[in-house]
């Protein structure tokens, strides 16, 4: 199994088939009396010819290459990998919820309506917004719409000049990208080497131009802006308003509410914070949550209750418009529900309490043998500066790969950009006391690994299916489809 | 202490210690007291599996799903065949609880899928290359039309055609009004795009010419006529195709165009009441660096071994911040793996037959419910699996009545200007039984 190494097209043969159709049973038509010929296709797709069982051992291997939440911890920063509860996919794959066409008439619909309404209020709460819509498709979507939502804001204001938006360099790299998207120029300003928000920086940055502040807080260094009042007056003063990213909802769930903080518009990353499945990058889910003033402007539709029932409302003028086909990524919806539901306030409020005692006390285990840049309280991640020995030149990417020897996914590394050699590491609330120990003792004996025999390191990994791979073969030759 | 979190009170007090921590409040002190959550959340408790399930079952069991009504609508969602070999793959949590392959050595699963999917969709569209997936159909849409303005010099708007699905329609005014690009909308004429209308609104400024085929009323067109006209303005020519059409018509890339988008929920996904779905997204290799996205690539490991790595990715947000042409920094992995594999099992032959057998049946069904007379079709063209019914009576009135039969009727084309009009659809799933059922139900209304 291990050494598997083929492709699905190299099992192919021809006259092979792993599927069966129930036969026509209307008359047979002629493609040719049907459809103009030169609207046909001539030579034939080549798709694969396969058993179904040789599909299902192919795929199978293909599997077993790769490394899940149920394979071992996942450590990865920013990500909130944790647990993805079975029984959310089991709710998912009711019958009455996924074979249901979204054209369907309103009255055939009221469970999904009622569901979703229900999910956004919940959402709402959770951060302390006025509404949230739940169609933005991922955290970066969720961004752009966020982004343009403010925009809106503006220009119904007859504000036109506001055409800039500040972004911290601490922050995820879809932040600029986002503000680019929406139309925005970044003005990106530089943090405090703790990742907090340099409030004269943001001063001198502030004016008649500036639309929004994007940020993230905790920050990407896992550290709670103490700021942040001081910072949102500020940039409402300026007549800007705040974008919250996020990404780290899974610190602070119960404790405090980006609404509170005085945060105009977030969006949430269902697929971190709310446990549904990362599926090897993708489908999430970005639901948007909003302030008052910025309701009128929110992506049509919005699911609306009436003394009928639900419906999609649509008559919304100052709408932004669609972002996405239909009404976002239902069936993860589902699975965010299912999720909250199981989990209810007190669950919720032990998530994020577990989320930053597991990350400060593995911070506190490591800081003798790794670089801990900034000692102070962390939320739930914390962020280390490479090795605190690195006389034999052993880099982050070393430590990394050299883990996956040890069974781990690495922790996130090389961002936030910030911080030199960085590895931020998010341990999340669903794993033990004791694999949290397991993954300290590995940690510690790479550290004294790369004292001893660097080389290890730099040669890492060992024991995976494959080695360090030529990423600068991949991009120089371009090999993107299997060629016969 | 609940189910998802194993610490015990032990294990918190003794980590806490470790740390040095009197409590749990202790680690909460840098939120200011001005900002701190003073009540509990206005959420119920946490529930057993077993009340969550009874509730959501109670919940969503006030939808009538397309279990007990026959679906004959589609407009962008469609009711194929879902073989019961997708679900049990890619439900394997090595696919489905991972991570994106930024560690290529224990991610080869996916990055190999991804490849797989790449080759799939570049065969099927007749392009040289294709990404890991997007969003869905209209963001894919709107993500080339981006692309489009980015690859040109001066180019400032995006002519597409009213037969394009009108929701793709709304994303790309979404889109497109932030980035100073104009969005120019060609007339449709008996069903078709006005190719003669079109090739007026398309100019030297024009950054790429979008065209859907089979059109959103199902009508095949003659989509080449738009790579002309694109490229006698040096613009990019953009399709939006069915995948599920393709097996049996010219492929985009032998007409010549230079993006192909589409939605590719009929490959392996279920309707979902909408999502997720996976866009797809294929260009010339010429483009490929302007492209949005994941792309997966073959190279070799340290060893020697073929081995799989996400590459260009100079190209993205991640690296490139908002110089990026695409926020885009996720794909649609697991729907994506799903399509592969329903690719891969039915294959050659069966991608092949599906396409045959939704076109007899949407032909068969013409034939029925315009046999009295009493039903028309809106337009004289040819179809694939959709096609576009007027009748006596506004379709919404129609369709409340399909219900009550148990048929879940077509899409209403009233809002589009088509009176009484409805498009129908008619997948492989279809039986002569459910389509007869249909006429009569329809004959009595």
């Amino acid at each position: 199994m291990k050494d598997y190494n083929q492709l699905i097209f190299e099992l192919s043969k021809s006259g092979r088939m792993g599927y069966q159709l129930p036969k026509c049973d209307v008359e047979q038509v002629d493609l040719g009396t049907l459809i103009p010929s030169e609207f046909l296709r001539e030579e034939v797709a080549e798709l694969p010819e396969v058993s179904e069982i040789d599909l299902i051992r192919h795929y199978t291997a293909l599997s077993t290459k790769n490394y899940g939440v149920e394979t071992g911890f996942y450590p990865l920063g920013s990500c909130t990998m944790k647990y993805n509860p079975k029984m959310n996919e089991d709710n998912a794959a009711i019958p009455f919820s996924k074979n249901v066409h979204p054209y369907q008439p309103e009255e055939t619909i009221q469970g999904s309506l009622e569901l979703m309404y229900d999910l956004a209020d919940q959402l709402s709460e959770i951060s302390g917004f006025a509404k949230t819509t739940l169609q933005p498709a991922a955290g970066s979507q969720g961004e752009m719409v966020g982004l343009m939502l403010i925009k809106a804001y503006h220009d119904s204001k007859n504000d036109d000049k506001r055409t800039k938006i500040i972004v911290p360099d601490s922050a995820h790299g879809t932040n600029p990208a986002s503000a680019a998207v929406a139309g925005f120029e970044i003005v990106e300003i530089t943090s405090n080497p703790d990742g907090s928000v340099d409030l004269d920086a943001l001063k001198a940055v502030l004016n008649d131009e500036v639309a929004g502040l994007m940020l993230t807080n905790p920050s990407t260094l896992g550290l709670f802006e103490t700021n942040i009042l001081e910072i949102s007056s500020l940039v409402h003063e300026a007549g800007g308003l705040l974008y919250y990213d996020g990404a780290n909802m899974n610190a602070i769930m119960s404790k405090c509410r980006p609404g509170d903080m005085g945060f105009d518009v977030m969006h949430y990353n269902l697929h971190k914070t709310m446990s549904t499945p990362h599926g090897g990058g993708g489908p999430g889910a970005g639901p948007v949550g909003v302030s008052e003033r910025l309701v009128p402007f929110l992506p049509v539709p919005v699911v609306e209750k009436k003394d009928t029932g639900y419906f999609l409302d649509y008559d919304r003028p100052q709408s932004i418009g669609k972002v996405k086909g239909f009404y976002g990524n239902y069936g993860i919806l589902v699975r965010a529900y299912s999720y909250i539901q199981a989990m209810g306030r007190d669950g919720l409020k032990e998530v994020s309490e577990v989320a930053v005692l597991n990350a400060n006390y593995m911070m506190h285990k490591l800081k003798e043998a790794y670089k801990l840049p900034i000692d102070k309280v962390c939320k739930h991640e914390f962020v280390l500066s490479g090795l605190n020995n690195d006389k034999h030149e052993v880099v982050t990417l070393d430590v990394a790969k050299r883990l996956l020897d040890y069974g781990y996914h690495p922790p996130t590394v090389y961002f936030p950009l910030i911080v030199d050699e960085a590895l931020m590491i998010e341990p999340t609330e669903t794993e033990s006391k004791e694999t949290i120990d397991a993954f300290i003792e590995a940690m510690l004996k790479i550290a004294e690994e790369a004292d001893k025999s660097p080389d290890l390191l730099k040669s890492a990994p060992h024991n995976t299916i494959v080695g360090r791979i030529d990423e600068a073969k991949a991009a120089r030759e371009l090999i993107l489809t299997y060629q016969k | 202490m609940h189910r998802f979190i194993p610490s015990t009170k032990e294990d918190k007090k003794a980590m806490l210690e470790s740390i040095g921590a009197a409590d749990m409040e202790a680690l909460f002190v840098d939120i200011p007291k001005e900002v701190r959550l003073d009540r509990e959340l206005a959420l119920d408790e946490s529930k057993s599996e077993l009340e969550v399930t009874r509730l959501m079952n109670e919940t969503l069991g006030k939808n009538i799903s397309t279990d007990a009504l026959t679906c004959f609508l589609g407009a962008g969602a469609y009711d194929h065949y879902v073989p019961t070999v997708v679900n049990h793959l890619s439900s394997r949590q090595e696919f489905a609880t991972a991570y994106t392959p930024y560690q290529p050595e224990i991610s080869q699963g996916t990055l190999q899928v991804i490849f797989e999917f790449q080759t799939m969709i570049a065969e099927l569209t007749g392009m040289e290359v294709a990404n890991a997936s997007m969003y869905d159909g209209p963001t894919a849409c709107a993500e080339a039309a981006m692309m489009a303005v980015a690859a040109g010099k001066k180019k400032k708007s995006i002519v597409v055609s009213e037969t394009v699905h009108p929701e793709v329609i709304k994303v790309l005014e979404s889109y497109l009004r932030h980035r100073d690009v104009a969005l120019i909308i060609a007339p449709m004429k008996e069903g078709e795009t006005d190719y003669e209308k079109l090739s007026t609104l398309v100019d030297e400024t024009t950054a790429g010419v979008l065209v859907q085929n089979p059109n959103f009323y199902g009508v095949i067109e003659d989509a080449k006529k738009s790579v002309e006209i694109a490229h006698g303005k040096k613009a990019l020519a953009i399709n939006y195709v069915d995948p599920l059409a393709l097996p049996i018509l010219e492929s985009p890339g032998k007409q010549g165009f230079d993006i192909v988008v589409g939605e590719g929920q009929g490959l392996g996904n279920d309707l979902q009441f909408g999502g997720p779905y996976l866009g797809f997204f294929a260009s010339t290799k010429k483009l490929v660096r302007k492209m949005p996205g994941r792309i997966c690539g073959e190279s070799v490991d340290s060893r020697g071994q073929r081995a799989f790595v996400l590459t260009l990715q100079a190209r993205e947000q991640h690296i490139r911040r908002y110089k990026a042409n695409s926020n885009i920094c996720s794909n649609q992995g697991l729907v994506a793996l799903r399509s592969t594999i329903y690719m891969s099992l039915m294959g050659k032959a069966g991608m092949k037959e599906v396409a045959e057998q939704c076109l007899a049946k949407s032909h068969y069904g013409a034939k029925v419910l315009t046999a009295s007379g009493k039903y028309k079709l809106a337009f004289d063209k040819p179809f694939f699996k959709e096609f576009a019914l007027v009748g006596d009576k506004p379709t919404k009135e129609v369709n409340g009545k399909l219900v009550e039969a148990g048929i879940l009727g077509g899409y209403d084309l009233g809002p589009l200007g088509v009176k009484n009009g409805s498009l129908l659809c008619f997948t492989e799933k279809r039986t002569k039984e459910e389509i007869d059922q249909l006429a009569s139900t329809l004959e009595v209304i």
